[in-house]
């Protein structure tokens, strides 16, 4: 009785996440093509989600006619720009690097660098003060 | 820079964050660059609202400059912003709609009870056009210039400070 019972559990979650998805694909390829578009692309409305989790209607729309541009045969490059020519480069979670976002892919370099000059900096001191000398 | 120097480092570290966060403070993130801004807008052919029978197509803004407004009866922003429309249109603005995935009678039904500003309005039911048009909701409004192409795009309500601002400086300005 006891394992029916777990078993019924495991089983609730995976029948709450298949509720959403409504889209057939002839083959798996398609499908797994359409889950990955769907994060791929950001919702211009509810901004700072993924299409695949808003319940926006602009939403609903964009994942509609990315299904239909699946379906269709066309390539996720293709997908992707047909999106970015009506929304802008806002719309796409992986943005091509132009002057205006420059910052977003250099800012986590930056910040790498600048947090192992400070390392090497203390580890540096921290020889001198081993030393003997006079850090200040 | 002497050893006493690095203590501020952080201070400056400090002021740069601060002078950051503050210059993004009361920016409006709902709104987004006009992708389509010096394209041609997208081809159009959708069924008029009024006119049974009659399509609406690009060259209905040739010639001419026009606001392009996409409304709905769904859409409370709309009827606050329908008042300023009005007024645009007595002044000799030239308005056209888009009504976006809307209830065909209730559109005719808005219109009827607050007045028609729009010389012709396109009837977009499934937000297809929308999508061309890069619309993310209502009500948007795109200045249109006597070429058919896509100058400014605006999201959210048309009123005086809106027209004054962001519509006046690039409505009837011709790029030499």
């Amino acid at each position: 009785m006891k394992r029916v019972l777990l078993l019924l559990f495991l089983c609730w979650p995976l029948a709450i996440s298949a509720v959403q998805d409504i889209y057939q694909f002839e083959n798996g390829a398609d499908e797994q093509r359409f889950r990955e578009l769907l994060v791929l692309l950001r919702c211009p409305k509810c901004q700072n989600q993924a299409i695949s989790d808003s319940d926006a209607p602009i939403a609903k729309d964009m994942r509609e006619q990315v299904a239909a541009m699946v379906r269709a045969g066309h390539s996720n490059a293709e997908i992707v720009d047909y999106f970015v020519q009506r929304y802008g480069d806002f719309v796409s979670y992986r943005p091509p690097v132009t002057p205006q976002t420059l910052i977003l892919w250099l800012a986590p370099l930056l910040a790498i660098l600048g947090g192992g000059l400070l390392v090497l900096i203390q580890i540096l001191r921290g020889r001198k003060v081993a030393r003997g000398e006079d850090v200040l | 820079m002497n050893k006493s120097g690095w203590l501020f480092i952080p201070l400056l570290a400090f002021v740069g964050l601060a002078i950051l966060l503050a210059s993004g403070l009361g920016r409006d993130t709902e709104e987004l660059p006009t992708a389509l801004a010096g394209k041609p807008l997208p081809t159009l052919q959708l069924p008029s609202l009024m006119r049974a029978g009659t399509e609406v197509n690009n060259e209905l803004f040739l010639g001419h400059w026009t606001l392009l407004n996409v409304w709905a009866s769904w859409c409370p922003t709309c009827y606050v912003e329908h008042p300023y429309l009005m007024q645009l249109a007595d002044q000799g603005v030239r308005l056209v709609g888009l009504n976006y995935k809307d209830d065909l009678d209730k559109a005719r039904q808005y219109l009827a009870k607050l007045g028609n500003p729009y010389l012709e309005v396109a009837v977009d039911e499934s937000g297809s056009y929308g999508i061309d048009l890069g619309v993310y909701g209502a009500p948007e409004t795109f200045i249109i210039n006597p070429r058919g192409e896509v100058v400014f795009r605006y999201v959210g309500e048309v009123n005086e400070r809106s027209w004054q601002q962001r519509f006046m400086p690039l409505w009837g300005e011709e790029k030499q």
